[in-house]
């Protein structure tokens, strides 16, 4: 790609402002919670307050009769399916049908003309419950004789295995080898909306339409369809604005479910709201995680072999368990050369709330192990940390050992750049007391390919008017994808951003897309965008040449018009063209139709073969400076840095919000976002005790420039949502060891916990 | 037993029959139709029901509405003009400082009320003025640019 085409664009590669964001500036962005429809109803939602019981018996008459109380269901009034996001994984019910799995197990659910009366039915429920024994820690769950949570052994819900290379002989040649032990907490998304839903039945028609905060409207059509018995055909799902997600709303939980079938019971439209304490203890979190990782090293610092031992808490149910734990598996294999490895991994079921999908998916407490290790053997070996770093880091172009395609990779440049930031060498030489450096690294993927129906479509149709309609099913969840594929659309059609109308994430209206999660949304559905408006463009373009007596190849679209190059008098607007097309005999609108998937294998096959999971992978490092204060054990973060070679940036602006909310999120993971359980009851269950970063909490964010073009990404861009969570909290921990000394093998780091240590150091 | 009273919001009297232990928001958002103030967490931690009382900022979802009487309500729709963006808006969409945009009408009215007290304000004072504003995907520091950028064009257009 030569800097003089990226010069020619129009709209890619511009910092412009969300398309929506004077609507929400004005508070006019609906959300789900801010819907209403006439004859609306307010649902509530019946927990279990024990870990771990039989349902006896539920009676639910009293709540029946009271005056306003329109619906109430149990585990017996709504069809008894099985229902998970990974189908293999299925493991849970929309309400219990014979045992609660954790506190907070959804037993009952009412629909009342106002949100008291429902509250107020909650607890004209009678309810008894066996109480069951209960496990909370997964080594005592794996334990024999531990009680069983689901009817499998162990409580082993999924374990993988991910082997390549020849590891006993790794090891073998190894001239140096060490094992360690990383331990990480649960982390909460904490987006500030919480889930809601509206649902809405129509029985004459049998129609359900369900407004979602959902990352993932397709799956939520297809799940609810089967969950509720109902044909696909006549579920609706409309993603409205969206609050946030963060992979907090990819799962399905028990209000899309209940609203819908409360609604189809009553004949009324039904809103049911997360309260904040419902949103943290009933939905999902950041996997904890134990990782012993042994790694073998040459007395450089080549890395020769390594063996992951993984153990994830996964809590009652299963969610995404075996996509957590395969991704746990590939992003060991990013951004190093690590010629022979092997990893073991398992989920286990506790008596919790279950862990998900959150931003970087199983991979971030990995790389704490891994990158706070990788300092240790740098260490070991009077090694730097940036030089130990740059001897393994994989190359563009190279083969890589579990045959990952590089195609590009801008990795070593990320980890001098990171090290500039931060005056590395100064910093290193100088030793300040208690002042420390450190880095992280990560390698991320651009949407998951190895699901058959993991692709996008988009439709492209251009109008008399000359303005552009794009279709997408592509779920923004304030990201700002809509904006970004609508400058893709305009930059290939020439048109004004404005002029685009963008519809979204509608399941009647725009095409199939999996939805948000993975970091495939600008990668896939912008491919997609881009191939219809090439088709569209395509159609247009024969007409146009025809009436403007030149070649087509000789046309231009840009300002709205096509003109002949060099001579711009010579032209027609967007809607002049389309007309000339309709005089011509020619259908119109002009409609393009893009679909795009990545070169695909099958699912979950690529533990056991070699390959690709991803299109195009990226590449960031990660760096901190901290400062602590060694009376108080206080960690304060001076200044954060994100490398991050994310290919072409679509939209910079866009792309350094990415990245500065990735980099604070992944500082709470490392200083102090936890839940505290007891007996598997969340004690901090709101946003006072559930402490995330406030203003007063933030560094220097530095995000620093990278100039990468990727041939499969559209215009040349990869992912940038999620790879730079990753490695912050590794980059703080070796930061606080280079300050003090002390090594953290434990998330997040308390206070109090790092006090100890620091005590324990002196003496 | 349901209560009549008069509340002013954004320079309009709305005349709402409430039961009295009615919170602001609830009252804003679903007797008046007013959506803009947010609930995030209905306990005053995280800042995206903040309207102004008589200029102040005020927690809605921890403010009764019956108290409100005689007081002067503003909140996020009342900040725009029809054509115009307040300049605070303008700069909140400008520098990047929305994403998913639902903590952004808690810390637009927030700063509002801080620049009408403070117009030049450091960026230590806009760090505090919005400390009560929770946001999980920005990181804060383009929502404080947009502040400073505001407060300059506020000051420099008198």
């Amino acid at each position: 790609m030569s800097t003089r085409q990226r010069d020619d664009w129009w709209t890619v590669g511009k910092r412009l402002p969300l398309i929506d964001g004077p609507t929400k500036a004005r508070g006019g962005a609906e959300y789900a919670g801010d819907l209403s429809l006439p004859r609306l109803l307010w649902g509530k939602i019946l927990r279990s307050p024990h870990p771990h019981a039989r349902l006896v018996h539920v009676d639910a008459s009293r709540a029946r009769r009271l005056p306003g109380v329109k619906a109430v269901i149990t585990g017996k009034d709504i069809p008894r399916v099985i229902y998970g996001i990974v189908p293999k994984a299925a493991d849970e019910y929309a309400l219990a049908v014979d045992k609660v799995l954790y506190v907070g197990d959804e037993v009952a659910a009412v629909a009342a003309i106002d949100e008291e009366r429902a509250e107020e039915a909650l607890d004209k429920i009678e309810v008894e419950y066996e109480q069951l024994p209960a496990v909370f820690d997964p080594e005592d769950a794996r334990a024999p004789g531990a009680p069983l949570i689901h009817q499998v052994p162990n409580n082993i819900s999924f374990q993988v295995r991910k082997e390549f290379g020849d590891v006993i002989n790794g090891f073998g040649q190894a001239e140096h080898v060490r094992q360690d032990r990383f331990v990480t907490q649960a982390q909460a998304h904490c987006p500030l909306e919480p889930h809601a839903v509206v649902a809405s039945f129509d029985s004459a028609s049998s129609r359900l339409t369900v407004w979602s905060a959902k990352q993932i409207p397709f799956f939520l059509r297809k799940i609810l369809a089967k969950t509720l018995q109902l044909p696909e055909a006549k579920v609706r799902v409309i993603k409205p604005h969206l609050g946030g997600g963060f992979g907090g709303k990819v799962d399905m939980f028990s209000l899309d479910f209940c609203a819908a079938e409360l609604s189809r019971r009553t004949g009324r439209p039904v809103k049911i709201v997360y309260t904040r304490e419902e949103s943290l203890t009933t939905t999902r979190h950041r996997h904890p995680m134990v990782v012993e990782v042994k790694t073998g090293v040459k007395r450089d610092g080549t890395l020769l072999a390594q063996h992951y031992r993984v153990v994830a808490d996964g809590g009652a149910y299963n969610s995404t368990a075996p996509v957590m734990l395969s991704l746990a598996a590939f992003f060991v294999m990013l951004p190093y050369r690590v010629p022979n490895l092997l990893l073991e991994g398992y989920h286990i079921y506790t008596n919790k709330p279950a862990g998900g999908p959150m931003r970087g998916h199983g991979v971030p407490q990995m790389r704490f192990a891994f990158e706070s290790q990788m300092d240790m053997i740098a260490e070991d070996l009077g090694l730097d940390p940036v030089e130990i770093r740059l001897i393994n880091a994989i190359k563009e172009g190279e083969e890589h050992p579990a045959k990952l395609t590089i195609r590009t990779c801008g990795f070593s440049e990320s980890i001098g750049k990171a090290a500039r930031a931060l005056s590395w060498q100064e910093q290193r030489k100088r030793n300040v007391k208690n002042r420390g450096v450190g880095l992280g690294c990560s390698g991320f993927f651009c949407g998951v390919n190895n699901l058959r129906h993991l692709g996008s479509g988009a439709v492209v149709k251009i109008e008399e008017d000359g303005a552009v309609t794009l279709l997408t099913g592509a779920a923004d969840v304030g990201q700002g994808s809509n904006t970004v594929l609508a400058q893709i659309a305009a930059e290939e059609l020439g048109v004004y951003l404005d002029d685009v109308r963008l519809t979204a994430a509608d399941t009647e209206l725009t095409p199939l897309d999996p939805g948000t999660f993975g970091s495939g949304v600008t990668f896939r559905a912008g491919n997609a965008v881009r191939l219809a408006a090439k088709s569209a463009k395509k159609k247009i373009l024969e007409q146009a040449a025809a009436e403007l007596e030149a070649s087509p190849d000789d046309l231009l679209f840009r300002e709205g018009r096509i003109f002949v190059k060099g001579s711009p008098e010579r032209g027609l607007t967007l809607g002049e063209a389309v007309k000339v097309c309709r005089y011509a005999g020619k259908p119109t609108p002009i409609i393009g139709r893009g679909f795009y998937h990545p070169p695909a294998k099958e699912a979950y096959t690529l533990l056991t073969e070699l390959g690709d999971i991803s299109a195009a992978y990226s590449f960031s490092t990660q760096g901190a400076e901290v400062e602590v204060e060694p009376e108080t054990g206080m960690v304060k973060v001076l200044k954060l840095v994100s490398v991050h070679d994310g290919g072409t940036l679509i939209n910079p602006l866009l792309v350094e919000g990415q990245l500065d909310g990735s980099m604070v999120m992944g500082m709470g993971q490392a200083l102090g976002e936890t839940f505290i359980w007891e007996r598997g009851q969340a004690l901090n269950p709101n946003l006072l005790d559930y402490r995330m970063a406030t203003s007063m909490d933030i560094p220097t964010l530095d995000v620093v420039d990278m100039d990468i073009y990727d041939s499969e990404g559209p215009f040349g861009a990869k992912e940038v949502g999620e790879g730079t969570t990753v490695g912050i909290a590794p980059a703080i921990a070796n930061a606080i060891y280079h300050a003090t000394g002390v090594r953290i093998t434990q998330l997040p780091i308390t206070r109090e916990g790092f006090l100890k240590s620091l005590e324990k150091k002196e003496v | 037993m349901k209560k009549l009273i008069e509340l002013n919001v954004n320079s309009e009297i709305y005349e709402v029959a409430i039961d009295p232990h009615r919170s602001l928001l609830e009252v804003l958002r679903e007797t008046i139709g007013l959506t803009g103030s947010k609930e995030g967490c209905g306990l005053g931690a995280c800042g995206a029901c903040t309207v102004l009382i008589d200029g102040d900022p005020a927690l809605a979802c921890l403010t009764l509405a019956d108290r409100c009487v005689g007081h002067e309500i503003l909140t996020i729709e009342g900040l725009a003009k029809p054509d115009a963006l307040h300049p605070i808006q303008k700069a909140a969409v400008k520098f990047g400082a929305i994403q998913c945009g639902y903590c952004t009408p808690g810390w637009i009215m927030s700063s509002y009320s801080l620049l009408a007290r403070n117009p030049k304000p450091t960026r230590d004072d806009i760090v505090r003025g919005i400390a009560g504003n929770l946001c999980r995907c920005t990181g804060y520091v383009k929502i404080i640019e947009a502040i400073d950028e505001a407060a300059k064009e506020m000051s420099a257009s008198g």
